[in-house]
């Protein structure tokens, strides 16, 4: 097989990460392979594995992009493959039909890097992905990587690390952005072995997926960050907790340590001087209360994953009471390149208080969704507008959730707000782990909080008392309110509640879980006064408090909401006017997405009695 | 994969449960291991569980009740999860749900009397993307409609 041992010459690059593998981009990498093996033409295909989203446009999947060419075709599909090879493999044609089409200015664009969505993001912790076979280690040393490792095993003390990391003012990506130098510092101080590292792949905020992909997509940077933190504070066992749920991260995260295994970067005396560390995988076992440090450490340890009371930090009696340092996927993946480029170059990007870049999954009601990387103080309007391409269907922008279920809704009033950590938390929601849900004018907030509520109800371990029963309570008075049951001094009683649970909750969790019900008051109280008096669900989503009714001056009679209708409930002639029968309605609003001229109208319940 | 069936005998279990130390930590993977395997926990291969790491019962249980991977139930040949993370359910993931509730007539965590399928909602499937998503046993449908789900229950049956 000599035509494997030429230098290649084309590169094509097939994402295969979970969301364009559920758009069939296996049987795409299967067929160019096919091709190019039988023609023995002088290109190689390398798979690349990666999330959803995160070769920017899972919405546009599945993606081929071809190097060094630098062509970027979406929306591809498997009787595409022979027109790719034939074209843009064997010669240098260009598809346009499959190049990415932008919407605002109707024109295709070649290359990725010229597409509004890529153009405004600057990636450091998904600086590999799409770019490499994270099954290759190689891939990952061509591209600068162990280089870090190197350094600091030849050039640096460990007190240099850490001043290093510190200098740089990077901050746990995980949710709270405690600075991570100053953890390596705390926990270098104390003087008790063994000492242990922890990666946080526990993912559980709804709406996020960052660092699957980074774990998916390039494990090895994840592996570096570790080994040089060990270094730094002395350990030689480290620990890899991924969620159970992602059997691909799993898979490559384990591939990716036996290869560094094999390489002499982990085990003993790596790269001979000296050094010895290993890593080892723990499978979560879904309980979204693992991503709380203590929490995680009690389920490494093979118990029930609860917190415990922090008198004592992690960084002194962490796993089996011993020192440890735990940091999240993102934050690792960030360290080698900091190591590389130095704490100044670091600090040249993004804002003051939170220097770096951030991961964002940008999801729900937004053009583009995917996973972005962005300057930190990038402002909302930005990431929303011009990465995400603005609100589908050119509907209202409402309000955009970050910080998962322990963060808040943030309305358009504050469009403007840098994004860091701290002008976040000062808007009443929280940077998190880097879930944006950007909702419209048919999300309801009240059904948003509630749906928090209820997913953080059944999260709970239950353990302290402030947790177990506020979150239950606050939860009833919102099922109460959505199901036209509120009564006046609900309000009130939610951010008591609330207050109290901010002040008394035993961990982090417990504390933050009233956020999306307290930011949702703070920014749409209105709302939940039309919920509570007029028994009327704006957003048309609170089923009960919903009429939807065809605007008979709007309609044109296209019969589209008919056709749509799952439960056959509209009735009408075409060219004429349609009309919805209220005894057979649903609400599941499929006739409002479908109608084109905004006809499909919801009255609420408030109007039944002059009906 | 078809899932065991404990008529089979434990033989699968004590392999499982046999690769791991007798260390605490390796708990929590070994009753993985058989969750995978039987599609739940068996009583009679909790008690071996019980016996090779020398842990209580009710540690056990207290384990799989905590943990929502684990189920002490036995599940479908078919394990529907409707994916009800935040960018699902404003994209009507709670509408899924109840198609699926109206065309199987079991609740979410409920199994078919005929053993076929199960219904299981999940937080989040990191497929935001391509919202909703559901996952039947390993494969994925991305943006998922209420028209969609019969059509998709049907080819299930039409399999059978």
């Amino acid at each position: 097989m000599l035509m494997f041992k030429r230098k290649p010459v084309k590169t094509v690059l097939v994402c295969c990460g979970t969301g364009c593998l559920a758009n069939n981009s296996r049987a795409i990498y299967e067929g160019l392979k096919k091709r190019i093996e039988e023609s023995g033409a002088r290109a190689s295909i390398r798979p690349v594995t990666k999330a959803t989203g995160c070769n920017g446009l899972c919405e546009r999947g599945p993606i081929v992009k071809i190097q060094p060419d630098d062509i970027f075709y979406c929306g591809v599909k498997a009787t595409d493959v022979d027109e790719i090879f034939e074209r843009s493999v064997l010669n240098d044609e260009i598809i346009t039909r499959l190049l990415y089409l932008d919407s605002s200015t109707g024109e295709r664009v070649k290359s990725h890097r010229d597409t509004e969505f890529y153009k405004r993001q600057h990636k450091i912790a998904l600086r590999n992905i799409g770019e490499i076979d994270p099954a290759s280690i190689d891939d990952y040393i061509e591209r600068d990587g162990y280089r870090a490792l190197e350094k600091v095993l030849t050039t640096m003390s460990p007190q240099e690390v850490i001043d290093e990391i510190e200098k740089s003012g990077l901050r746990g990506r995980g949710g709270a952005g405690f600075p991570t130098g100053v953890k390596w510092k705390q926990c270098a101080r104390v003087d008790v072995f063994p000492k242990y590292v922890v990666c946080n792949g526990d993912e559980g905020d709804p709406g996020a997926f960052m660092d699957r992909s980074i774990m998916e997509g390039d494990p090895h940077s994840v592996i570096e960050g570790m080994l040089i933190c060990a270094y730094a504070i002395g350990a030689e066992r480290g620990f890899i907790y991924i969620r159970d749920e992602y059997a691909l991260a799993l898979k490559n995260m384990a591939a990716a340590l036996e290869e560094a295994r094999k390489r002499g970067f982990l085990g003993r005396n790596i790269l001979q001087k000296g050094m010895n560390f290993d890593i080892e995988i723990v499978r979560g076992g879904g309980a979204f209360v693992c991503g709380e440090s203590t929490a995680l450490m009690a389920s490494i340890e093979g118990r029930v994953g609860e917190p415990r009371v922090k008198y004592i930090r992690s960084v002194e009696r962490g796993l089996w009471d011993k020192p440890t340092v735990l940091n999240n996927v993102e934050t690792w993946a960030n360290v080698p390149v900091i190591i590389n480029r130095g704490a100044q170059w670091f600090r040249s990007i993004g804002s003051e208080g939170s220097p770096g870049t951030k991961v964002f999954s940008l999801v729900g009601k937004v053009k583009n969704t995917g996973l972005i990387e962005v300057p930190m103080g990038i402002t909302l309007r930005e990431i929303i507008f011009s990465i995400g391409g603005g609100i589908p269907r050119d509907r209202e922008f409402k309000a955009v959730q970050t910080g998962g279920p322990s963060g808040g809704c943030i309305p358009k009033e504050l469009l403007d707000l840098p994004v860091d950590f701290d002008s976040l938390t000062e808007s009443g929601s929280m940077m998190g782990s880097g879930g944006m849900i950007v909702m419209d004018e048919t999300t309801c907030m009240v059904e948003v909080a509630r749906y928090y509520l209820q997913f953080l109800a059944e999260e709970s371990c239950g353990k302290c008392v402030p947790c177990r029963e506020g979150i239950k309570q606050m939860l009833g008075i919102l099922e109460d309110i959505c199901a036209g049951r509120g009564r006046e001094g609900d309000i009130e009683l939610l951010l008591d509640i609330g207050a109290t649970l901010q002040e008394a909750a035993l961990c982090g969790l417990g504390k933050t879980a009233p956020n999306p019900v307290l930011s949702t008051i703070r920014y749409f109280r209105e709302e939940y006064r039309e919920h509570i008096q007029n028994k009327y669900c704006p957003a048309g989503v609170c089923k009960e408090l919903t009429v939807f009714y065809i605007d008979q001056e709007a309609c044109r009679g296209c019969g589209l909401c008919a056709q749509k209708c799952p439960l056959g409930a509209i009735s009408g002639e075409r060219r004429r006017t349609y009309t919805i029968d209220e005894t057979k309605c649903i609400k599941c609003g499929q006739c409002r997405d479908t109608c084109r001229f905004g006809a499909v109208k919801n009255r609420g319940r408030r109007h039944d009695n002059n009906h | 994969m078809p899932a065991g069936s404990i008529e089979e005998g434990l033989s699968q279990a004590k392999e499982i449960i046999g690769k791991y130390p007798r260390e605490q930590r390796f708990l929590l993977a070994a009753l993985q291991d058989i969750q995978k395997h039987y599609n739940y926990l068996p009583r009679e291969a909790l008690a071996l569980v019980q016996e090779h790491f020398s842990v209580p019962m009710s540690r056990l249980y207290s384990m799989a009740t905590f943990y929502k991977a684990l189920t002490l139930k036995p599940k479908g040949k078919y394990v529907i999860k409707v994916c009800d993370g935040t960018a699902c359910h404003i994209r009507g993931s709670s509408l899924l749900v109840e198609e699926l509730q109206r065309l199987l007539r079991i609740a979410p965590g409920e199994t078919t009397t005929d053993g076929k399928f199960s219904l299981e909602t999940v937080n989040c499937l990191g497929s935001c993307a391509i919202a909703p998503v559901m996952v039947i046993n390993d494969q994925y449908y991305g943006r998922v409609t209420t028209a969609a789900v019969g059509k998709i229950l049907e080819d299930l049956e039409a399999k059978e």
